[in-house]
């Protein structure tokens, strides 16, 4: 590696921290508005246009409280949970890639910090550790309500992590690679042509089934409604971070928000083809290199461009779709978590495993 | 293939301190971190030897499944400091481990100091692995050809603890149905 190398890998990891960073403001309006939009109320629309500010108020108002630490706590774990939570969040990212290659002279640009040999196995190594994060607040918070939310937090995602971890085999035994840029490419294949329509082979359509379980698992991976039970208000006050205030607090909120971002990139990444363009606009490439002239250097980049914009699209509408689900579907009750966890996934996905064996041992797929 | 002294050394160090912090800190949870750490540092030297797939495994497995257990149970029991603290230990039992931890420590110097097996190099090679399509490659593939049989085995052990425990959960459950 030479100094250039080691300039653009350090720019990719600024551009993508900056850019997770931007998405937590963004997300929580997305959120509030969101919910409001469902519930036919209004939401915070005071500040900038229709309310976009409100994130730097919050963070504002975060930032300038005052930052009291309960008595009772342990004061290093106390102090240390917020880090942990965040810290593994903006780590699984690195090898997600969110757009192809470009030849730039004799350098190959890859859209991807890292594309380790290993790839989807760092991101589930990385992503198990974020519930230490929430163990250690509940843990330290020395709170009864505290310790029952990171006791739930903890046993939930022992048993999600199991569905998660089995239901990307299927993906993992089509395009038989782990590293994510390579599942990414191979998305770009045709599965069927009908007529002008052609159907790519995008994970959903060759697992549907292990997508519906990865999307589940995702759901409980990051806490999200209906899967909440960490901290459900009703019944826990706010569960693992109910001792927390100012930015510590904010801390949590962000490690969500970010971790449903990445949740939203692998299953762009693993079951919507990643970075392959959406349909049409390999046409809105082509016309658009004739119509403006462009040199051969210059189509590329437009290609690298909508293929990043592609990725954004999908990433963005999943993002959407965890608040649609959130404001749609009420929290599930503990004991129904857990049977829906070992006794509907685990065995879905060991079912979808045999049966994508099955159907690769006919040559079907 | 060059290992950076200086991320060996931190590694390294870093465990050494950590499974010191395991056994003497008090609190249980707080071991219970502190062992992580020590896999975290592990994993981090398998890194630096080129394993990443090992590197992974040590963080997935160890790290991130077995020690959220850990922490469960610990939790679940909620083991506080005064039921781990047993009290100072018998004079002659205290210098007994003392003496055998040092042996111990004697055996292992000796042994990589004078055994032979330790220089030879095998196939696998840094270069070899890569040649042969990385590190998950290789180990899939002999996995699930060569040793398919002691793989096997492995889960068929698994599955007989599954069982068991299964089973003890269950026969504890009825008693209580009878009594209720």
């Amino acid at each position: 590696m030479d100094q250039l190398d080691w300039i653009i890998t350090v720019g990719k990891c600024a551009l993508i921290a900056f850019i997770l960073l931007q998405v937590v403001p963004l997300m929580v309006w997305v959120e509030r508005r969101g919910s409001a939009l469902m519930q036919n109320r209004l939401g915070p629309n005071r500040l900038g246009p229709l309310g976009l500010f409100q994130g730097i108020a919050d963070a504002v108002k975060m930032l300038f409280k005052e930052d009291r630490i309960p008595g009772h706590v342990h004061a290093l774990y106390y102090k240390l949970a917020p880090v942990v939570c965040l810290v593994p969040a903006f780590m699984t990212f690195a090898v997600i890639p969110f757009g192809s290659q470009i030849t730039v002279g004799e350098r190959v640009l890859n859209f991807q910090v890292a594309d380790l040999n290993v790839g989807l196995l760092y991101v589930f190594s990385i992503a198990s550790l974020g519930v230490y994060g929430i163990i250690m607040a509940g843990w330290s918070s020395n709170n009864k309500y505290a310790l029952l939310g990171s006791l739930r937090s903890s046993a939930q995602m022992i048993s999600y992590e199991l569905s998660l971890g089995l239901s990307v085999i299927g993906i993992l035994m089509i395009f038989s690679s782990v590293k994510l840029g390579d599942i990414a490419r191979q998305q770009g294949e045709i599965l069927l042509q009908l007529g002008p329509i052609s159907i790519p082979k995008w994970g959903i359509f060759v697992q549907p089934l292990g997508f519906l379980i990865f999307m589940t698992s995702i759901f409980a991976e990051t806490n999200r409604l209906p899967f909440d039970l960490p901290e459900g208000e009703s019944e826990i006050v706010a569960g693992y971070h109910l001792e927390y205030g100012t930015m510590q607090f904010g801390l949590f909120m962000m490690a969500e928000y970010i971790n449903m971002t990445v949740g939203a990139a692998m299953i762009t990444t693993l079951y919507f083809g990643g970075w392959q363009l959406l349909p049409g606009m390999s046409a809105i490439h082509a016309h658009l290199g004739d119509l403006l002239a462009l040199s051969d250097m210059a189509r590329e980049w437009v290609r690298v461009g909508l293929e990043i914009t592609s990725f954004t699209l999908k990433v963005v509408f999943f993002l959407w779709f965890f608040v649609w689900v959130r404001w749609t579907v009420p929290r599930f009750r503990y004991d129904q978590v857990m049977d829906l966890g070992w006794k509907v996934m685990l065995p879905l996905s060991l079912v979808n495993i045999f049966v994508t064996g099955v159907l690769i041992y006919y040559k079907v797929i | 293939m060059n290992i950076s002294p200086f991320f060996f050394y931190l590694f390294a160090g870093s465990a050494i301190a950590f499974a010191l912090l395991t056994v003497l800190k008090k609190n249980p949870v707080a071991s219970a971190f502190s062992l992580i750490l020590v896999f975290f540092s592990f994993a981090g030297i398998y890194a630096l030897l080129g394993a990443h797939l090992v590197a992974a495994m040590q963080v997935l497995v160890y790290a991130g499944a077995i020690m959220v257990l850990f922490i469960f149970v610990i939790m679940l029991l909620n083991a506080d400091t005064p039921s781990f603290d047993m009290g100072r230990s018998h004079r002659l039992l205290r210098w007994g481990s003392a003496v055998l931890g040092l042996a111990l420590f004697a055996t292992f110097v000796w042994v990589f100091k004078n055994s032979a097996a330790l220089g030879t190099k095998g196939a696998f090679t840094p270069v070899a692995i890569e040649a042969a399509g990385g590190n998950t490659q290789v180990l899939s593939e002999l996995m699930f050809s060569e040793y398919i049989l002691p793989f096997e085995l492995t889960s068929v052990l698994l599955l007989a603890a599954i069982v068991g425990a299964v089973a003890i959960a269950k026969r504890g459950k009825k008693r209580v149905g009878h009594a209720g």
